[in-house]
Parts: structure tokens; C-alpha cells; sequence
């Protein structure tokens, strides 16, 4: 379709934001953009943000939902910083936005939705139109383009009402950004007809939807908006064949993958709660691969379901979100005192309490290591991006079977919404996860060890190995209750024990960046973008800056230690207030720094570079933690910024 | 315990463990325990194939007393436990234990929606109106005015009917019985043998703490008068001389009768276990009210098991799209090749 007679730029990358109301359809536009840059070859990362009332009042900037994408010809690891072209279909979504994009960024604005009320609406003074502000007007290249009156005129003679042909304004929108980056047209199109055709079927919308997409399209080959129109080359990638993936689709996928791998029933119980749901509803689509879907009463019923599950053995899993979590707290240490295996998927988002359910955070560690009563040891794992929540799961169910050990997953919000390219997985390439059920009632006694001193996972069925498991302590080997105080000490031991053998089969960290030097950066979990992203730029930029990334909270990679001593500073990043940055402190004896983002979204690059230079200059002082605002970090305590 | 049992005939005594029994001297408890091993060795029941859950109290113990698995599960949670392991294994016979406290207060929740949607568990709720484990506070069935220890000017709580709620939750087989009764047996085989949830209340004696609370009920002579036995397709009759009935007066309430001149057994209530409205209304007489309070077996319909109706759903998805495979599970349609 590159048949314009304009000339086309290359660029290594760019970011794109679709802003607009919750009703305007820019997750969908936002989608379609990141699949079809996924199917061109490009490296994608995206970042969807909505808000947490499915319709909050139209028009407002409380009601504002936004998906941005990155993509490049080369590898990237973080949705991006800055926005190179925002499209912001009204004038809640301009304001809500328009600080993101870069200067110089194009700026697309549907003018129709600018009119005196919207503007009311989005709480700009009367009589004041952004549009016509030198401040804007000077920084960026703000393009008007009537959409709405387009887009209406184009489907004027489809039959469709007015309420129907306004909602395909957002395929109209994503047809002109198509245009601006030289995208082909087939994959959404192939989307629309299938979806609205075929699933819906309501094939005149999906016509429309079509007609709207590629009228979007030509109007930017024919009008003068742009001088000019962008191409992001193919990204240079691994032979194999890709997809794009989010967070929550790849946790799915694992999920299956590993009871297909150990030969067992996936039973998934689970409560509906975002950023969670998403895993629910993929896997109870996927009934054909033998998956059981359990929607629970509540998120207590959907823990000790997947418990009842794991005794019975099957493959017990259960989702959540931290307020879930809080209310799946006892169950979970049920199944540690019972030695059985359970994976529980926790997508973090902001808290405490409900929080920001729709909005990213880290800071559910604490509550997962230690957020129940008595000594509680389980396994903690956090996947560093969305692909690998795939590999995370697998990884999180064999550990949970192999050593009969409850498991949590942290993945995030950010994690579980964005979306990222995938290299499908060959299955014959994968390990089978061996799981053992013992069957000798001769030698089977319900708490006899072995080696790691796991526990034998026997299970209803068997003959003679019927036992009785419990929530009360119970007597070393006979499994018996028992309130034997030595006992008791000798058990809490071999809890703690058993999951820290586990360490041996964590693979060592291999720094990033330099390998020994002046600056250690810790991260975990869905970090991982930014902080690979702002190491790459210090050793551009030239400075001595390496970084590990955790994968595997409880236990920790083994030769941790041994690299903190490498450097002469480290730096903990998190989306919390420091609760990795404590471990690390109580466990290592340092003074590690922690830069701590606790607004809902992830790192910035820059704000990551900041910290680093405030580090490496010795301009941070004696803060234990700084907090960035306005996309920056000074050397200023956090509360004394407000 | 020997890898043998698979072909013998199980007594009653195969069903017990080493363990010893903790409950109270006296406790209703263990006239319930030995005729539940009997009703497992009665209806060919296998050990290593029967599952008790329980959750938390004093009847929740009942796992470690029965030579089968067990599992001890956390307050009020059996219900959902249960759920679990129907649905890793539906061929299992599971057995919830739970009483008035674990399953109506705290796990509430759990009673209904188990019920509710059928899962194939046998429930038997011990209720002794009274927290026995943790020492005598009031419970979610104690009487109006109950004194106790937390409630030292008699509780304030309205007492709920433990099967108005499992009828109002879809419940699919409702009963009662009491500890020390011939018909505990019956009510238990009976349960065993319907498909679904079945959800029966026991009346158990805690000796310790609400000692002969159940008196009217237990009492050999004062039972007759008090207990209405019921039988399907039978006149509702009860008392000594079985001269007394139920019947609907001319407002559509229930009363008490004696059968004579001007009444006869044709203008009783024939029980019907069909009929969700009767068991309702049954479940409302209250001894305390002047009714007999009915006994046996109150509600019994055929419906589908939720663990069946998880694998029809699988079975249904595989003939629509076949078997899944790992290559179609990764490959969503929407791949991309790089050379
Ligand atoms: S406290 Fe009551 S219910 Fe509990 S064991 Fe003793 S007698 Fe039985």
C-alpha cells in the first residue's frame, strides 16, 4: 500500500499513545496497532491504562483511557518514555496526555470533540481552547483532523445508526496512524471481519469498521497533514516463529503447558479481580486441553479449592490480586503446613486495600514472603517480563509438585496487560516435569523425607497409603497431630529448609552491563524493561554500571552475595517503598538506596538514569530512598516534595 | 492397612484408625462416628476411595477417626476443599464434616454455593448449638436469650434453621437426624446413595457445654410427641398414640391436629420429597413453636453433578475443536515468521 507519493522516513523506533474516553475503543486501536507492528516484524511494548470505572463520566479526565506502543527495528524493553505521536480523540484525553509526548511530537486531535462543552468537561477554563495555546501549539506539531465528520460522512450510506457508525471513529483514527507509519491494513482487517463477522455476527459493523479503517488511511495519503510519513523497519530477531503476547495470555499458556508437561489436570480456581480476570477468562476458553476452570464463591473458596485439588493430585492453581491475596492468607498456609503443592498467581496492582485496581505495582513482596501467621516459608517467583510469565509458570508448578510446596507468582499489573513479541516454544523441546505418587504402604509414611526433604505427594486412590492432613502440626514421618514442643522446632525448621534447598536449583545471576564497578542495580519482576534499558544507556554513556535482575524472591540465587560485593554502591528500583531494598539490607548487611516509583505506572528510563547519577556522583546524600516526580528524581526527600 | 483390602469385605472396625478419639466422654460425636463406619462398611464403601474433609471444631475432627483419607482443613473451608477434590477426582466419595459454627457462621458462604451448584459431597452438619472447641460461646443456632460465656445476658441472636437454608440454596437432598437415633443410619445410607450434594443436619448432644439441648428429641418417651418422622407419600403423623397430625388451616399455616372425629388422615400433609415449598415449611417447625420437629429425609431431587457438568463442558470442547496440542495452543493464528 506504500504507494504515496510523499516521502518516507526511516526511524529505529517510535512510541505512539491512542488516547481517548473509556467508550472510544482505544484499547482496541491500541491492540490492533501493537498486532499488526507484531506480524510486520517489529519488537513491540505496549502499555494499556484504563481506568477503574468501566465507564466513568464521558468527556471527563477521570474517564480517559490510553494505550501506548513502542516499536522498533531493534531490541527494546520498555513502552517508552516520551510519545512521539499522541492521537487524542477529545479534550480530556489532550489534557490527560499531551505532558508525555515529546517536543516536537505530533500531536493528532479529533477537533469535532473540541467544542464548548467537552472542553467544559475536561475542566479547561471557559473561553480557553488548548489548541489555540502558544504553549502547545510551539512545542508540538499539533495536527486537527475532523474525525468525527469523516468519519460519519464515510459511513453515511451503511445503514447503521448514529450510535454505531460514531464507535467505528476509533478504526478510522488508527487507519490514519497506519498510514503515517506505512502499516498494513490486513491483520485488523482480518481482525474486524472475524470478530464482528463471524464471533458477533454482525458482519454490516464489521464492514463499517473496515470502511472507516481504510477511509482513515487514504485521507492521509491525500491530505497535506504530514510532510512526511515514518517506516520502523523489521526488527533483527531470532530465526523461529513469533507472536505477540501479554502477561496474563502467556501465564495461561504456562499454566497448561506444565500439566501437559507432568501429565495432570490443570484445575484453575479462582475469584474474578483485575488485573487478574484475564487469566480466568483465557483458560476457561481453552476447555479442549482439558483445563477445569473452577469460578469460585469467593477468593478464600477458589485457594482451598485448588488445595482440596493439589491433595487429590491435580495441578491446583488459583488466581489473584493483592486484596485477594490478603483473603487467601490462611488457606496458603493450610497448604504449607500440609507439604502440598499450590501455585498462586498474584497480579500485583496499587494498594493497600482496593488501591489502584487498574494500575501497576510491586508491593505485595512483603505480603508474600511474610504476610501470614507463624513461620510461613513458600517459594516467591517474579516474572521479569510478559513473555516470561510463560516460562514462570512452568518453572512455578514443577517447583510447587516437585517439592509439595505452595508457590506464589508476583506478576503486576503492567506485566499483565502489556504485551511484547514471543517466540513460540518448540513442545518437543521442552523438559517433562516428573512428578512422583508413592504406592508402597510399606514404606510410605505421610512426612518422611527425601533428599530436599520434600514430602511424598500421595494421593486419594491409592490403597493402603490412606492419611490424614491437617492445619495442626503434625509428628515428624508418622504425620500424626502433634503439640510435642520439640517437634514442633524440628518441623519449623524443615519447612524453612525445604524451600531454601531449593536455591540449588536456581540458576546463579550473571550481572548485566559491568560486571564489577561502582553501581549495583537490584531489580525484580517487571522492572526488568526499564532497568535493562537505563544500564544499556550507562554504559553508552560510558559509566560503571551493572545490574541483576530477580526472577526467584524466596529463595535467592546463590552467588548474590558474591556479586553485591563486586560494587561499591547498590541501588534497589521498585514500584513500592522499599520492600526488596529490606531483604536486601537484613540479608546482606549493606546500605543499598532504593529508588521507589509508587505511582501507579512504571519506571521512566530517564528517572532510572536520574537516580543513577545522583548515585554515581555522589549527589544522593543519606536518603535511604528517593521518589521521582514529573518524570524526574532529585536528591530531595520524597515527602518534601508535596 | 494392607494392600489386600482391595478385594475383602470391610467391617465397620476397617474403618476406624490408630488414632485415639479425643471428643469428650459423652459426646454425642461418637455415637454419629460409629455409625458412620457402619454405614461405609453397609454400602461397600472403599477406604483408599472415600475422602473426609472437615473443617474446624470439635466435629471437624472427625477425619483423624476415620480410616480413609482425611483431610483437617482450615474454618469453615471444607466445603470448598471438597470441591477440589471432586474435581481432580469425581469418582471419590467425599464426606464433609462440619457443625453450626464452622458451616453456618464462618463458612456460610461455602454451605450455600456448594449446594447451590451441586457438587456430589455428602455434608453432615453436627449441629450442638453451641461452640464446643472453643468453650461454650453462643452459635449461629443457639436459642434466643442463650446464656453463655459471651453472652452473659442471653444471646440477642435470632437462631437460623440450618435446612431452610439448604433448601433456599438449591440443595438437592436435604435431612435430619439426630446422634442417638435408630434412623441416624438410614438418613446417612440414604445420603450416600444420591447423587449431589446432600446436606444433612444432625442434632449431637455436647455434654460438656449444651448438655440435653436436645432432650425433647432424644428423650425415649418425650421423642414420640416431639419428632415427626417423615415418609414420602405418607400423612404426616406423629405422637405416641400416633393420633396427631400436621395439617394446612384454612390461612395456608401448619397445625397440629388430633386425628378423630372431624379429622381424618386424608386432610393431613402427605410428605412429598419432591416438593421444595413442603420442605421448606417443614424446616420451619420448631419444637419450641409446639410442632413436632420432622425427621428423616425432607427434599430429594434428581439433578446434575457439577463435577459431571465441568467434564461434559471439556468433553463437549474437545469434539467441537479437538484435543488441544501445545503447537495450537502457542500458535494463535496471529504468527509471524522471521527467517
Ligand atoms: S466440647 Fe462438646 S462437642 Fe466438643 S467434644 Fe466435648 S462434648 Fe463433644
Amino acid at each position: 500500500m506504500s504507494t504515496s507519493a510523499k516521502p518516507t522516513h526511516p526511524t529505529r523506533a517510535a512510541v505512539v499513545r491512542f488516547a481517548g474516553d473509556s467508550g472510544d475503543g482505544m484499547q482496541l486501536a491500541g491492540t490492533q496497532f501493537t498486532d499488526t507492528s507484531a506480524v510486520f516484524g517489529n519488537d513491540v511494548a505496549t502499555l494499556p491504562d484504563f481506568p477503574a470505572e468501566i465507564r466513568a463520566p464521558a468527556g471527563t479526565v477521570a474517564g480517559v483511557s490510553g494505550f501506548q506502543i513502542n516499536f522498533a527495528s531493534t531490541d527494546i524493553h520498555t513502552p517508552g518514555d516520551e510519545v512521539d505521536v499522541l492521537i487524542a480523540m477529545n479534550p480530556a484525553a489532550f489534557k490527560a496526555h499531551i505532558e508525555d509526548v515529546r517536543p516536537g511530537g505530533i500531536v493528532v486531535v479529533n477537533e469535532d470533540e473540541f467544542t464548548k462543552i467537552n472542553l467544559r468537561k475536561a475542566a479547561y477554563a471557559d473561553g480557553y481552547d488548548p489548541l489555540d495555546d502558544e504553549r502547545y501549539t510551539q512545542r508540538f506539531k499539533i495536527v486537527r483532523v475532523p474525525i468525527t465528520r469523516l468519519n460519519t460522512e464515510e459511513l453515511s450510506s451503511t445503514g447503521l445508526g448514529a450510535k454505531d457508525v460514531g464507535r467505528c471513529r476509533n478504526m478510522w483514527a488508527l487507519g490514519l496512524i497506519y498510514w503515517l507509519y506505512d502499516r498494513p491494513l490486513d491483520t485488523t482487517i482480518a481482525y474486524l471481519e472475524d470478530y464482528f463477522g463471524k464471533k458477533k455476527k454482525m458482519p454490516q459493523v464489521a464492514e463499517a469498521n473496515v470502511k472507516a479503517l481504510r477511509a482513515g488511511y487514504y485521507f492521509g495519503e491525500t491530505a497535506e497533514l504530514f510532510p512526511a510519513r515514518f517506516q520502523v523497519p523489521r526488527a533483527k530477531a531470532e530465526k523461529g516463529r513469533y507472536r505477540k503476547i501479554t502477561g496474563n495470555e502467556a501465564a495461561a499458556m504456562g499454566l497448561i503447558t506444565a500439566a501437559h508437561l507432568a501429565d495432570k489436570c490443570l484445575i484453575y480456581c479462582s475469584y474474578p479481580i483485575t488485573p487478574a480476570s484475564d487469566i480466568l477468562h483465557s483458560l476457561s476458553a481453552l476447555k479442549h486441553y482439558g483445563v477445569k476452570t473452577f469460578q469460585a464463591e469467593d477468593e478464600i473458596a477458589a485457594v482451598c479449592a485448588a488445595i482440596g485439588v493439589s491433595f487429590t493430585g491435580q495441578l491446583g492453581v488459583t488466581g489473584t490480586s493483592g486484596p485477594g491475596l490478603c483473603l487467601k492468607a490462611e488457606a496458603i498456609n493450610l497448604a504449607i503446613m500440609a507439604e502440598l503443592p499450590l501455585v498462586v498467581i498474584n497480579v500485583q496492582r496499587g494498594g493497600p486495600s482496593t488501591g489502584l485496581p487498574t494500575k501497576t505495582e510491586q508491593s505485595d513482596l512483603l505480603q508474600a514472603l511474610y504476610g501470614r501467621n507463624g513461620d510461613s516459608p513458600l517459594v516467591v517467583l517474579a516474572p521479569k517480563s510478559p513473555a516470561d510469565c510463560f516460562d514462570i509458570c512452568i518453572e512455578a508448578a514443577r517447583i510447587a509438585m516437585q517439592h509439595t510446596v505452595p508457590v506464589i507468582v508476583l506478576s503486576d499489573g503492567y506485566l499483565a496487560n502489556g504485551a511484547e513479541p514471543w517466540r513460540l516454544p518448540d513442545p518437543q523441546a521442552m523438559e517433562p516435569i516428573r512428578v512422583e505418587h508413592p504406592t508402597d504402604p510399606e514404606t510410605y509414611r505421610p512426612y518422611r523425607r527425601s533428599e530436599d526433604l520434600s514430602r511424598p505427594w500421595a494421593i486419594p486412590g491409592t490403597p493402603g497409603l490412606e492419611h490424614r492432613l491437617g492445619g495442626l502440626e503434625k509428628e515428624h514421618l508418622t504425620g500424626n497431630v502433634s503439640y510435642d514442643a520439640d517437634n514442633h522446632q524440628r518441623m519449623t525448621w524443615i519447612r524453612k529448609q525445604k524451600v531454601e534447598n531449593i536455591a540449588a536449583q536456581v540458576p546463579d545471576l550473571e550481572p548485566i552491563g559491568s560486571p564489577s564497578g561502582d553501581l549495583l542495580i537490584i531489580g525484580w519482576g517487571g522492572t526488568y524493561g526499564s532497568i535493562m534499558t537505563a544500564v544499556e544507556r550507562a554504559g553508552e554513556e560510558g559509566k560503571s554500571v551493572g545490574a541483576v535482575h530477580l526472577r526467584h524472591l524466596n529463595p535467592m540465587p546463590g552467588n548474590l552475595g558474591q556479586i553485591i560485593k563486586r560494587y561499591r554502591k547498590v541501588l534497589v528500583p521498585e514500584l513500592n517503598t522499599g520492600q526488596l531494598r529490606t531483604l536486601i539490607r537484613s540479608r546482606f548487611l549493606i546500605d543499598a538506596r532504593g529508588l521507589n516509583k509508587i505511582q501507579g505506572k512504571p519506571f521512566l528510563v530517564d528517572e532510572l538514569m536520574d537516580a543513577i547519577n545522583l548515585m554515581l556522583d555522589d549527589r544522593w546524600g543519606d536518603r535511604e530512598s528517593l521518589s521521582p516526580t514529573e518524570h524526574h528524581v532529585t536528591a530531595v526527600e520524597p515527602l518534601s516534595m508535596y | 492397612m494392607t494392600a489386600s483390602n482391595a478385594v475383602s469385605i470391610l467391617n465397620a472396625k476397617d474403618f476406624a484408625t490408630s488414632n485415639d478419639v479425643r471428643w469428650c466422654p459423652g459426646c454425642g460425636d461418637y455415637a454419629i462416628l460409629n455409625q458412620m463406619r457402619k454405614v461405609c462398611a453397609a454400602i461397600g464403601a472403599r477406604r483408599e476411595n472415600t475422602v473426609f474433609v472437615s473443617g474446624i471444631g470439635c466435629s471437624s475432627r472427625f477425619p483423624y477417626y476415620m480410616g480413609t483419607y482425611g483431610f483437617h482443613s482450615i474454618h469453615g473451608r471444607a466445603p470448598a476443599v471438597a470441591t477440589g477434590v471432586k474435581l481432580a477426582n469425581p469418582e471419590l466419595d467425599v464426606w464433609v464434616v462440619t457443625g453450626d459454627g464452622d458451616g453456618l457462621s464462618i463458612g456460610g458462604n461455602h454451605l450455600m454455593h456448594v449446594l447451590r451448584r451441586n457438587v456430589n459431597l455428602k455434608i453432615l452438619l453436627f449441629n450442638n448449638r453451641i461452640y464446643g472447641l472453643t468453650k461454650g460461646q453462643y452459635s449461629p443456632t443457639s436459642e434466643e436469650g442463650k446464656k453463655t460465656k459471651s453472652s452473659p445476658m442471653g444471646s440477642i441472636d435470632l437462631p437460623l434453621s440450618p435446612l431452610s437454608i439448604a433448601v433456599a440454596a438449591e440443595a438437592s437432598f436435604v435431612a435430619r437426624t439426630v446422634d442417638v437415633d435408630r434412623d441416624l443410619n438410614r438418613v446417612l445410607t440414604e445420603a450416600a446413595n444420591h447423587q449431589g450434594s446432600a446436606f444433612v443436619e444432625i442434632y449431637q448432644d455436647c455434654n460438656v457445654f449444651n448438655h440435653k439441648a436436645f432432650d425433647y428429641a432424644t428423650d425415649k418417651d418425650a421423642k414420640l410427641d416431639n419428632l415427626l418422622y417423615l415418609e414420602h407419600g405418607k400423612p404426616m403423623i406423629f405422637g405416641k398414640q400416633r393420633d396427631k397430625g400436621i395439617r394446612l388451616n384454612g390461612s395456608r399455616k401448619p397445625e397440629v391436629v388430633t386425628l378423630g372425629p372431624g379429622v381424618r388422615e386424608d386432610d393431613l400433609l402427605f410428605h412429598d420429597e419432591s416438593d421444595e415449598s413442603m420442605a421448606f415449611l417443614l424446616s420451619r417447625l420448631r419444637h419450641t413453636d409446639g410442632f413436632p420437629e420432622p425427621m428423616g429425609i425432607y427434599y430429594r431431587v434428581k439433578d446434575d453433578c457439577y463435577e459431571r457438568l465441568v467434564e461434559q463442558q471439556i468433553a463437549t470442547a474437545r469434539s467441537a475443536r479437538g484435543p488441544g496440542t501445545l503447537e495450537a495452543l502457542f500458535d494463535d493464528g496471529n504468527t509471524y515468521e522471521v527467517p
